[in-house]
C-alpha cells in the first residue's frame, strides 16, 4: 500500500468505521451507505488540507468517493492538473 | 421549454426507477381524524377498514383532543381563517407573540420564533446565524432538514459519528481555529429513538467554547418529569443556546415550528431567515390551538406519564415475545428486522391484521438496519397495545423470527 492509499484509509476507517473494523481498497463507501453525502465534507477538506489540493464541486461525485482505490484516483489526477 | 415526450419520458423512467429500487411511496387514506384508532382506505378504492395506529408522532394524543379543538375553533372564530401575510408585513396577530412568549416559558429560553415548520426553521437557522468563519459540527444523525440548512449557510460544515463524544471532542480541538463553533444535534433521534448525550455535549461546549443547538421534534411536551424536552431530561435545562421544534408532532401535531433560545440568535432569524421572511405566517387556528395544548401540558404531567407508561409496557411486551428492539427509553421503538423485505413484509402482514405501521429501509436508515418503527402515543389504552402485540407475534410467528438476534436474522433473510 502506498502513502496516500494508507493515509486515506486510515482516515476513513477512524472517521466512519466503528472501532476496530478496516477498510479495503474497493469496499464501496458511498453506495453502502458508510458514508452519506453529508458526511463526505469532511473527507474532501481532508484531503484537500493534506494534499495541499482543491477539488472542485463537480469533481466530488459520490462515484469519484466511493471508494479508496477512486479518492486515490481522483487525488492524483487532481495532483497532475 | 415545453414539457415534451422526451421530459415526459424521462420522469417516468425516473419514477419507473424509484418502484424498481422499492423505494416508492404510497399514501394511505385515512378517513377519520388522527387517533389510536383511525378509519384506512388502502389500497386507494379498498373498503375502508379500521385500525390501530402505532405510527404516529402524536406522542401525547393531542391530536384531536377535544379541548385542543374548541379552542381553535374559538381562535377561527376571533382571529379569523388566514392572514394572507408573512409575519413582518402584517401577519403578526397579538396570539402570534403570545404563543411565542409561552414556548419560551415552556423550553427555558430567552426568546422564541415561530417559523411556518421546524423543517423550516432548520433550513433557516444556520445562514441566519452563521458565517464562513464558524463552523457548525453535527451528529450524523441529525434530521435532513438539518442537513439542508447547513448546507444553505456559509459555515463550514463539518459532522461527528453517531452519539461519540470523543470524536466530538476531537472535532472541536480541530475547529479551535473557527470564529465560532456550533453542536448540532437532535434531542430524541427520530429513527433509533435513543437519546442525545446532552449533559455531556454541554459540557464538551463550555470546555472548547462552542454553542448548543437542538432540534428537540422528538422531545418537546414528553420527555423530562415535567415534559419540557430533552435538555430537562438531561439536567441542562436553560443551558442550550438554540432549540428548534416542531408544532406538528406531540403539541397538537398541525402544523409550525419555532426557534427558541438566546434573544439574539432568535433575533437575527428574524431579521434574516429566509423561510421566516418569505413564507407565510403561522394559521390563527393552529396558533389558537397551540396555546391550549401548551395550557394543558403545563397544568398536569398526566399525559407524559401516560406515554411513558405505555412506552416501558410496549418494550416489555416485544421484548418478551422475542422481538429484537433498539433499547432506550423513548417512544419511538423501532423493532429490528434488519432486512428490507422482511420489514415491508412485515408491515404489509400488520396491517391485514389492523396494524397500522410501516416499515423503514435503505435510504431513510443505513443498508441493512430495515425496522418497523414503532411510536406510542398517550391516546393509547393498555388493550390497543395488547392487541397489537397479538398481532406481532402472529406475523413473528409467520416468518420465524421470534426470539432471534441480530446474527440470526441477518442469517436467515441477508442484509
Ligand atoms: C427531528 C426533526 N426535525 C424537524 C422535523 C420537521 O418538522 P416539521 O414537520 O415541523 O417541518 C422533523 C419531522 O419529521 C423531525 O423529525
Amino acid at each position: 500500500m502506498d502513502d496516500l492509499t494508507k493515509l486515506v484509509s486510515n482516515y476513513i476507517a477512524k472517521e466512519y468505521l466503528v472501532e476496530g473494523s478496516e477498510v479495503t481498497e474497493t469496499m464501496t463507501l458511498i453506495s453502502s451507505g458508510i458514508v452519506d453525502s453529508f458526511s463526505m465534507v469532511p473527507l474532501k477538506r481532508f484531503l484537500e488540507k493534506k494534499c495541499n489540493i482543491k477539488i472542485a464541486d463537480a469533481c466530488a461525485t459520490a462515484e469519484a468517493f466511493d471508494t479508496v482505490q477512486n479518492i486515490v484516483a481522483l487525488v492524483r489526477r487532481v495532483q497532475n492538473e | 421549454m415545453a414539457f415534451n415526450e422526451a421530459g415526459r419520458s424521462w420522469y417516468q423512467a425516473e419514477i419507473q426507477a424509484i418502484r424498481a429500487a422499492g423505494l416508492f411511496k404510497d399514501e394511505r387514506l385515512i378517513c377519520s381524524p388522527q387517533s389510536a384508532e383511525i378509519e384506512v382506505e388502502f389500497p386507494a378504492g379498498a373498503a375502508v377498514r379500521k385500525c390501530i395506529n402505532i405510527c404516529a408522532n402524536n406522542y401525547l394524543g393531542l391530536s384531536s383532543h377535544p379541548a385542543v379543538i374548541r379552542a381553535a375553533h374559538a381562535g377561527l372564530d376571533a382571529r379569523g381563517y388566514g392572514m394572507s401575510s408573512v409575519r413582518f408585513i402584517c401577519g403578526t396577530q397579538d396570539i402570534h407573540r403570545q404563543l411565542e412568549k409561552r414556548l419560551s416559558e415552556f423550553l427555558g429560553t430567552e426568546d422564541t420564533v415561530l417559523f411556518p415548520s421546524c423543517m423550516d426553521a432548520n433550513a433557516g437557522f444556520f445562514e441566519a446565524c452563521l458565517t464562513e468563519r464558524d463552523v457548525a459540527i453535527a451528529d450524523r444523525l441529525v434530521h435532513a432538514s438539518i442537513v439542508d440548512g447547513m448546507r444553505l449557510s456559509k459555515a463550514i460544515q463539518d459532522s461527528y459519528k453517531h452519539s461519540d463524544m470523543g470524536h466530538l471532542e476531537e472535532k472541536l480541538q480541530e475547529h479551535q481555529d473557527k470564529r465560532f463553533r456550533m453542536i448540532v444535534t437532535d434531542g430524541v433521534f427520530s429513527m433509533d429513538g435513543d437519546l442525545a448525550r446532552l449533559d455531556e455535549i454541554v459540557s464538551l461546549a463550555e470546555k472548547y467554547d462552542a454553542m448548543v443547538f437542538l432540534d428537540d421534534s422528538h422531545a418537546t411536551g414528553f420527555i423530562g418529569k415535567t415534559g419540557r424536552g430533552t435538555h430537562e431530561r438531561c439536567g441542562v435545562y436553560g443551558r442550550i443556546d438554540a432549540i428548534t421544534t416542531t408544532l406538528g408532532k406531540a403539541l397538537g401535531g398541525a402544523s409550525g415550528g419555532c426557534v427558541s433560545g438566546r434573544r439574539e440568535l432568535v433575533e437575527m432569524c428574524r431579521q434574516r431567515a429566509r423561510p421566516f421572511l418569505f413564507s407565510n405566517t403561522v394559521a390563527p387556528v393552529i396558533v389558537a390551538g397551540a396555546l391550549q395544548v401548551l395550557d394543558l401540558i403545563s397544568a398536569s404531567t398526566e399525559r407524559r406519564d401516560k406515554l411513558e407508561w405505555n412506552a416501558a409496557y410496549w418494550r416489555g411486551l416485544l421484548t418478551e415475545a422475542g422481538f429484537d428492539i433498539k433499547a432506550g427509553e423513548s417512544p419511538i421503538v423501532p423493532v429490528m428486522l434488519y432486512n428490507a423485505k422482511l420489514a415491508q413484509d412485515f408491515a404489509r402482514d400488520l396491517f391485514t391484521e389492523g396494524i397500522y405501521a410501516v416499515g423503514f429501509f435503505f435510504p431513510v436508515v443505513p443498508k441493512g438496519q430495515a425496522r418497523i418503527r414503532t411510536q406510542l402515543s398517550a391516546a393509547h389504552e393498555k388493550h390497543h397495545l395488547d392487541t397489537a402485540m397479538a398481532a406481532f407475534r402472529k406475523v413473528g410467528t409467520k416468518y420465524g423470527i421470534l426470539g432471534l438476534g441480530r446474527k440470526e436474522l441477518i442469517e436467515k433473510f441477508g442484509m
